[in-house]
């Protein structure tokens, strides 16, 4: 008990004396999630509302698809980027394993069926008769596919603000295409995991205490938005 | 041609018909209401006309050009008309935003914009909401902002799908006037949808009647209100008494018809032995405890089965060997101690009485 005590005063204190390494490691974990974030969101929501907006032959199915890959386990995407970008693999060439660059694309892919998906379940949840209102008034349609994505924009802030919720918390893909190298690809996650594991305990409350508290952040936004909408 | 023209246009749903060679003419600065019990076919009526869906059979004309098939025609000829729906939607932005929407789809410039949804937000009245976020408006006040949305466009033709329905009386009122003044104050071509047959009079120069997607009558609303076509529409504009008879005798078209062993007199051009329907408002039954020595040819005797009071009249039904349904006065109602049981004498002038055929 007292150990845990002491480790969490030394956790606070490397907290509040903005400790280099700790700094460090919190700073990349958060580019990192709101590259991956950004970047899933600009092909996402389009993409979604490509989907939503357009009527074809197994669309359903595509949907269904999609959302069955909102909780794809974290290692499986893992091993699918490892394959792609080890020095064996197809896009091996560019050399990019055990950067943070991976790191972002890995959390792209992890993602984005979840911004797909809820792009679309909110594009789906505008009234139907937005949609006759635009066009009466005028709307190419163009000018309803934007109104429509306008009306959702809360829903699909909210998508956004899950998916970097995601991409933040896991820790199996970060640390397969990552590695965990000090002071380049080591994030929250991957340092909790293997700093604890080799006794570091006041490092890794300390890791704990911002991830924790960029979760309450996040779960604040996110209602904030839910009551607006 | 008219200014919007239909011709034998057809609607299918799911293999039924919902429309049905529907011709219709609309003339440029005309007030047309399109009036019809519920699941009529109005509201598919009017979407087919503001194009929002294609329609199974026939052409709309709008202006003497047939509406084509491409989107980019069908969304120039939209643009010169507007459509407040039948159920009042709002986008969540403010109300300037929702007034503005309009103007911005077809490019105008920002102050051009800004004029024009500041003087339409004071026809409404609803300056003080400028800013406030639509979805937060009253039921009355979001169709005030639909219609100031509609005529913010400037449109050549405004179509209106049941404007007041479900709304409370107050507010029904208040876009009634607002309806009546946009009417008057511009060269606009209106094609509503009510199925409150009083609105239709009050609003349109001409009322079409349209029952389970056919067009059964089209006149000016005096038309329509005294003279119905055939039984549907009697009973749609409030003929409460329609009592099935046969012509005995037609001379210089005023004709003897024999209901239930009586006979009615009444004017009509159907010959003898006809088989027809006569058709009588309520308030046109005058009930006295006598019979009257007036002109009035028909006096019909019988028994009273049951009064209802509401407000300032009183609603009674008089068995003299078929139900005839009269409205009186309350003050007269109890003058006379009008109850159940009670004998007494409808009297029906001959020229208040609405001769129908029979099928
Ligand atoms: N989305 C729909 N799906 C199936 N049937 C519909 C739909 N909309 C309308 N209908 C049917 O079409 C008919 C005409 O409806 P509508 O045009 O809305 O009538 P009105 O506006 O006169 O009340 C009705 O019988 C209604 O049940
Ligand atoms: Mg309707």
């Amino acid at each position: 008990m007292e150990e845990i005590w002491n480790g969490l005063v030394r956790a606070l204190r490397l907290i509040f004396t903005f400790d280099p390494e700790v700094m460090q490691i919190a700073w990349l974990s958060i580019r990192v999630a709101i590259s991956s974030t950004l970047i899933a969101s600009l092909i996402c929501v389009p993409v979604g509302s490509l989907i939503h907006f357009n009527n074809f032959r197994g669309k359903r199915i595509l949907i269904s698809i999609i959302q069955t890959f909102y909780s794809v386990p974290t290692v499986t995407v893992g091993l699918f980027v490892f394959i792609l970008f080890s020095n064996k693999g197809p896009l091996g060439g560019l050399d990019i394993m055990f950067t943070p660059m991976v790191m972002v694309i890995g959390q792209v892919i992890l993602i984005s069926p979840i911004l797909t998906g809820l792009t679309i379940t909110g594009l789906s949840g505008v009234d139907k008769t937005i949609i006759d209102t635009a066009r009466s008034m005028g709307a190419s349609n163009w000018q309803t596919a934007v109104a429509i994505i306008k009306e959702a924009r809360f829903a699909v802030m909210a998508a956004v603000i899950l998916a970097f919720g995601r991409a933040i918390s896991e820790v199996g893909l970060a640390i397969m295409v990552g590695g965990n190298i000090r002071g380049f690809t080591r994030v929250l996650t991957t340092a909790i995991s293997l700093e604890t594991s080799k006794g570091d305990i006041e490092l890794s409350l300390a890791l704990g205490i911002i991830l924790i508290f960029i979760a309450l952040v996040v779960n604040f936004a996110m209602n904030r938005i839910q009551q607006r909408q | 041609m008219a200014f919007i023209q239909t011709v034998n246009l057809g609607y299918k749903r799911e293999g039924r018909d919902i429309l049905k060679n529907v011709n219709l003419a609309v003339e440029k600065g005309e007030t047309h209401a399109l009036i019809g019990p519920t699941g009529a076919g109005k509201t598919t009526f009017l979407r087919l006309i503001d194009m929002l869906d294609m329609p199974g059979t026939g052409k709309i004309f709008i202006n003497g050009v047939a509406v084509s098939h491409s989107e980019k025609s069908r969304l120039e000829i939209r643009r010169r008309m507007a459509f407040v729906l039948q159920k009042p939607v709002v986008f969540n932005l403010s109300v300037y935003d929702n007034v503005a929407y309009g103007l911005k789809w077809r490019g105008l410039k920002k102050h051009v914009i800004r004029e024009k949804v500041n003087d339409i937000l004071e026809t409404v009245e609803l300056v003080k909401y400028s800013k406030r976020n639509a979805r937060t408006l009253s039921g009355g006040e979001m169709q005030r902002v639909a219609i100031a949305r509609a005529i913010a466009t400037g449109p050549e033709i405004l179509l209106l799908d049941e404007p007041s329905a479900n709304l409370d009386p107050v507010s029904a009122a208040k876009i009634e006037d607002l309806i009546s003044g946009i009417i008057k104050q511009n060269a606009i071509t209106v094609l509503m949808s009510t199925h409150d047959m009083e609105q239709g009079q009050r609003l349109a120069d001409r009322i079409s009647v349209l029952i389970d997607g056919e067009i059964v009558q089209t006149g000016n609303a005096r038309e329509v209100f005294t003279s119905p076509k055939n039984r549907e529409v009697a009973e749609f504009v409030g003929m409460e008494n329609i009592i099935d008879g046969e012509v005995i005798s037609n001379e210089g078209n005023m004709a003897a018809i024999s209901v239930y062993g009586k006979t009615i007199e009444a004017i009509t051009e159907h010959g003898v032995d006809e088989k027809v329907s006569v058709c009588i408002r309520p308030e046109d039954v005058t009930v006295s405890l006598a019979r009257l020595s007036s002109s009035a040819r028909n006096v019909l005797e019988g028994t009273i089965i049951w009064t209802a009071y509401s407000g300032p009249l009183c609603r009674l039904e008089i068995d003299c060997g078929f139900p005839l349904v009269s409205l009186v006065t309350r003050r007269s109602a109890e003058e006379m101690d009008l109850k159940k049981g009670l004998k007494v004498f409808g009297t029906v002038k001959a020229v208040s009485i609405h001769v129908i055929a029979r099928h």
